[in-house]
């Protein structure tokens, strides 16, 4: 009975790799879950990209892509698992979609060699390629996302912010702790009081936490939440009538499911983003004629055009124009881990790069080098309209601060490097 | 006097939540005074009822997905809704189907044993219902709205704005709450008071063996008290989920029911009702106060330690029954 | 008819009392060590030891240690997590602070930290007990999670209050940090594993175990036969936090490599822990470690099954791998309430009457 199970379970663990040959890009997803509604829609633009491609295309240099799915459920041991029982089929580049299983990831990734790509979330100084060798974080990070908030707020007022209040409400972890010495930063610079009000994850319980800014009367408030979180934060903001366009959150608060359940009561609300929104883009005719048409969209096709699914098919995007660009500089389509981290160090997306994917002004053009892993941090804001149920862009891509935050980025890479013992390159 | 001011409109906020941790808690303490069990399965119980009331009142297909995923066919909905009292009505009647099944499937088999095996068991279901709950309704947020008001009370602010010169922020969602769960005690109260089966549980709850020896059925009465407490983990799941939409986080507001049974004993209704007062009054308080010195976000401990500091003093809880040992 | 023991005689009481008194069993035993120190590592990948193995010792090392209170000691406590946070921040800071220390040594001395955290948690124990003191360490568990999580000394000031694990080195070998190879990670968690097991063993059966279960089994008629229950129950809670101590210190150093309190330590590891000593069986040394590689290798399991096998979409089987968990916890209560370990035990009878049942 023991040796059959054992039978079973090794047999089971053998059946878990795919076929070989075809490139493969992990999609460690998480559809279950605390995070499980954001998760869905994410991981869903990120199949339906490369679907896309290997429908119409092919694949990229006619080799296949396969996204073999593992769920993480948002928790770092699983999110290991799942790096380990796919990082032997040839991955190819990683995109973990949390921001926990990327910390975790970071040394993996480097002692394994293999790139991991974790657009607008994940470890800030990651952007300093010359210590994260194979970590990329294109085309923006959380400072940056504090930074193009803090310009957009000095845009409102005329550019300038001094005497004024900014409240940050965060979820008491490592992604919401990220922004707080950028906002620091820049709060010295731009003469800002900033508070904070950290709200311990879950979060449906916020009452003392808005109760604290309906007396303080803070002039705005910068949300930095993720799940249920900003469920309750939006609402709660809308009971103490407070004015939703002076709420703003970061691109992870920016989500459909976020500002739903609110109802009427959300409309005005602002948040980051770093890709468009919606869908008024060729592309998605694309999309329809040889994936939605056909029956093959990941999860049914519900979720297209929301905002976490498009930040999911921009992620694919990313690596996709990684992964051409590696296949360029190596000469063949069989490309390796490698390859595929000199190919996203060489990547470049131009503006005109993007109309030819039918996404014009869809994504900020950006180019990294073996220096800059990170892009150029760009990101605009979105309102949302809540009787039309959709987000408008209201901004044009926003330069954030980078004379505060490069050195910011510099520190923390530096404090990186002097504990692991890495030698800076790229000199 | 501002100082004050604020003070008690955390007070008066603290007491609203109470009332909303009190409404999971009473879930807690009419399966454990019933039949001894610690059901954990409390707060999924209340996403689960939330879960199967929007998908009733949207006319969503059950198990859409799963059926998708197999026939590979695309169905969602099938494209009605239904009035959301009869809604109510019908997830009630799910809730009374379950309580059947818990207790034919699970209960039954485990009479007698010790009370943390009864306690795993209903870990167990915690997580077959979270799955079950997922596969069959999604695993979307979801947006529930039966009608009940949200947002500051504008007659409460304009009052207290003449009395005292500083307008309070009370939820209207707060207030119906309050006056729900009153609403429930009442009948809870009532039930068992003076209905032939109430007493009957009363019975069961005093002594099982007693219970059983003058003729009641365990069988029945656990049955009921389930039904009841899907019932109460409805409402509740109603309050939760037209506050922050209906989610996975749902079932974690079990977590915060836990301190306010500590606090008022397992087994006392009053209790959970004082416990769950003193509790949100206690840490909103303290948040207020000591919060901005250590940094805030303290609530999640906070219960924790003052339900603790009172059991140090009061080992069975405020209301809960004196425990008598002998060897 | 193989497994008996007519013909085993005992000639003296410590033979008698030893821990597996038929020889069959005992061959067993030195079997699964040698293989354990002797094949696996050489065969071991990283997939092995990183989904399946290192996971499981880590995992079975904190049943042991809850399973000390809970099954010996009939404490209950939901306060596992934040122990396991005490063992994981204690050797971040010691082996950070004192970096020419071996980091073996920072592991026991963190789970000597973490024995001093549980001793004081485990206070209330002499006022509340059952239910009530399950809650009441809930307080310890949310409490320890905010400190780490606060207070910017625990994670040296880093920017996300993430702690790292340094590269650290025995022998000449890399054992925490990113280079860490899987054998080396999983020999010094087997280590780990077959010592404290061993601790465990000797501890129940001595003095200290049968005052713990006195205790267990009513504490006033243990204190009337002269168990001090102040003593008592102080130490079962300070063994056992030691072994949860070390496994939150290898979990962080030598497994994750990188943790985060709120997210790696949370209320969900004191229920998964206190589910491997349900499910492997109370006051069992055995029934730790089979609750532990029930409960780690099930899901892993499962999935691949489901994902690998059926090719079914991942939400789909992680909804239906849910059930399946929750169907099966509630099966095996009540097939056999007493765990994997009892069911060992039978079969064990079984096996000592069979071919010949009457």
């Amino acid at each position: 009975m023991k040796l059959r199970f054992a039978a079973a379970v090794a047999a089971a663990m053998m059946a878990a790799a795919p076929a070989l040959a075809d490139l493969t890009v992990p999609n460690l997803s998480y559809r279950t879950g605390p995070y499980g509604a954001n998760g869905n829609q994410y991981a869903d633009g990120f199949n339906d990209y490369f679907t896309l491609l290997n429908e119409r295309d092919g694949g990229i240099g006619g080799q296949k892509i396969l996204t073999p799915e593992c769920e993480t459920a948002y928790n770092t041991e699983k999110g290991v698992e799942c790096y380990e029982s796919t990082k032997g089929n040839n991955a190819l580049v990683y995109n973990p979609f949390s921001t926990g299983i990327t910390y975790q990831l970071i040394p993996k990734v480097a002692a394994d060699g293999i790139p991991m790509v974790t657009p607008g979330y994940g470890r800030t100084s990651a952007k300093d390629g010359s210590v994260f060798q194979w970590v990329f974080n294109p085309p923006a990070n959380y400072w940056d996302g504090a930074s193009v908030i803090v310009k957009h707020l000095l845009d409102v007022n005329g550019g300038d912010l001094n005497g004024k209040t900014i409240a940050l409400v965060y979820h008491n972890s490592a992604f919401g702790k990220e922004p707080i010495r950028t906002l620091e930063e820049l709060s010295k610079k731009h003469g800002f009081t900033l508070s904070q009000i950290p709200v311990d994850p879950p979060g449906q319980e916020q009452k003392s936490q808005w109760l604290q800014i309906r007396r303080e009367k803070p002039d705005y408030v910068i949300l930095y939440g993720w799940g249920v979180m900003n469920q309750a934060a939006i609402q709660e903001a809308a009971n103490i009538r407070y004015p939703m366009e002076n709420l703003i959150g970061i691109w992870w608060a920016g989500g459909e499911v976020d500002v739903e359940p609110a109802g009427a009561a959300a409309n005005g609300y602002k948040s980051a983003t770093f890709n468009g929104v919606g869908m008024d883009y060729p592309f998605y005719g694309d999309l329809k004629t040889h994936v939605l048409d056909t029956g093959k969209a990941s999860g049914g096709g519900a979720h297209v055009g929301k905002a976490m699914y498009s930040r999911g098919m921009y992620a694919a995007l990313i690596i996709a124009e990684g992964i051409k660009k590696a296949q360029e500089l190596a000469g063949t389509p069989e490309i390796t881990a490698a390859q595929m981290r000199d190919g996203l160090e060489a990547l470049e997306i131009t503006e005109a790069r993007m109309t030819e994917l039918g996404l014009p002004g869809f994504g900020q053009p950006f180019q990294l080098s073996c220096q800059n892993h990170g892009g150029s941090g760009m990101g605009m804001i979105q309102q949302w309209d809540a009787s039309a149920k959709q987000w408008k862009l209201i901004t044009d891509f926003i330069q954030p601060d980078e004379d505060v935050l490069q050195p910011l980025i510099q520190a923390d890479a530096q404090a990186f490097a002097a504990e692991n013992s890495i030698q800076p390159r790229c000199n | 006097m501002e100082q004050l001011l604020y003070a008690s409109e955390v007070l008066v906020n603290g007491l609203m939540a109470g009332v909303m941790y009190s409404l999971v808690a009473l879930g807690f303490v009419l399966i454990f005074k019933a039949s001894g069990v610690f059901n954990y399965a409390q707060g999924v119980l209340a996403l689960f009822a939330a879960l199967t009331l929007v998908g009733i009142q949207q006319g969503q297909v059950p198990f859409a997905h799963l059926i998708n995923a197999i026939t590979g066919s695309h169905i969602s909905s099938f494209g009605w809704t239904v009035p959301s009292l009869l809604a109510i009505l019908l997830t009630a009647l799910v809730m009374v189907g379950l309580a059947i099944l818990i207790e034919a499937l699970v209960l039954k088999h485990l009479v007698g044993q010790e009370p943390i095996i009864m306690f795993m068991a209903t870990i167990g279901l915690a997580y077959f219902l979270e799955g079950l709950g997922d596969i069959m309704w999604g695993a979307d947020v979801k947006t529930l709205d039966v009608g009940l008001p949200q947002g500051i009370s504008d007659t409460a602010e304009a009052w207290t704005a003449a009395l005292t010169g500083y307008g309070f922020f009370i939820d209207r969602l707060d207030i119906w709450a309050t006056v729900i769960a009153a609403l429930l005690v009442a009948a809870l109260v009532a039930f068992s008071q003076y209905t032939k089966q109430g007493r009957a549980m009363r019975a069961v709850a005093d002594d099982h063996q007693a219970a059983l020896s003058v003729g009641i059925s365990l069988r029945f009465i656990w049955v009921m008290v389930w039904s009841i407490a899907g019932f109460v983990a409805l409402v509740a799941g109603i309050m939760w989920g037209t506050k922050s939409g209906v989610q996975f986080s749902l079932s974690l507001i079990a977590l915060k029911a836990l301190p306010v049974l500590m606090l008022g004993g397992f087994t006392s209704i009053p209790g959970a009702i004082v416990g769950g007062l003193i509790i949100g009054v206690g840490e909103k308080l303290f948040e207020f106060y000591i919060g901005p010195m250590v940094g805030g976000a303290t609530e999640s401990w906070f219960a924790y330690v003052l339900a603790l500091i009172f059991l140090v003093f009061r080992p069975q809880g405020l209301f809960g029954e004196r425990i008598i040992e002998r060897v | 008819m193989l497994y008996r023991e007519a013909g085993d005689f005992k000639t003296s009481y410590r033979d008698d009392s030893q821990t597996f008194p038929l020889k069959l069993d005992r061959m067993g035993y030195w079997v699964t060590l040698a293989v354990a120190f002797g094949v696996i590592p050489f065969v071991i990948t990283d997939y092995w030891a990183n989904a399946v193995l290192v996971p499981f010792l880590i995992y079975a090392i904190a049943a042991l240690g809850l399973n000390i209170l809970v099954g010996f000691g009939g404490q209950v406590s939901l306060g596992t997590g934040g122990f396991m946070a005490v063992g994981a921040y204690a050797t971040y800071k010691l082996t950070t602070t004192f970096p020419e220390i071996s980091l073996l040594i920072h592991i026991l001395l963190a789970g000597g930290i973490t024995a001093a955290v549980g001793v004081f948690f485990g206070l209330p124990s002499l006022r509340i007990k059952g239910f009530y003191l399950a809650v009441a360490t809930l307080a310890a568990q949310f409490f320890l999670v905010w400190l780490f999580n606060k207070v910017p000394w625990f994670y040296n000031y880093s920017a996300s209050g993430q702690i790292t694990a340094p590269e650290r080195t025995f022998l000449g070998y890399v054992i925490s940090g990113p280079a860490t190879s899987a054998p080396a990670k999983y020999l010094v968690c087997l280590a780990f594993a077959v010592a404290l097991a061993w601790v465990a063993r000797n501890l129940t059966r001595g003095t200290a175990g049968r005052k713990w279960m006195a205790i267990r089994d009513m504490d006033i008629a243990a204190e009337i036969i002269g168990v001090n229950p102040l003593t008592a129950k102080m130490s079962a809670f300070a063994v056992s936090s030691f072994f949860i101590g070390v496994a939150g210190a290898l979990l962080f150093s030598i497994y994750l490599g990188a943790a985060e309190a709120s997210e790696t330590f949370g209320i969900n590891k004191s229920f998964l822990v206190l589910f491997m000593v349900i499910i492997g069986g109370l006051g069992s040394i055995f029934g730790s470690f089979a609750g532990a590689a029930f409960l780690v290798v099930l899901p892993v399991f499962l999935k691949n099954v489901l994902v690998g096998a059926f090719g079914w979409p991942t939400d789909l089987a992680a909804h239906v791998e849910l059930m399946i968990v929750g169907a099966l916890i509630v099966f095996f209560l009540i097939v056999e309430p007493h765990g994997l370990a009892q069911l060992w035990r039978l079969t064990k009878e079984k096996l000592r009457l069979w071919p010949f049942p009457h």
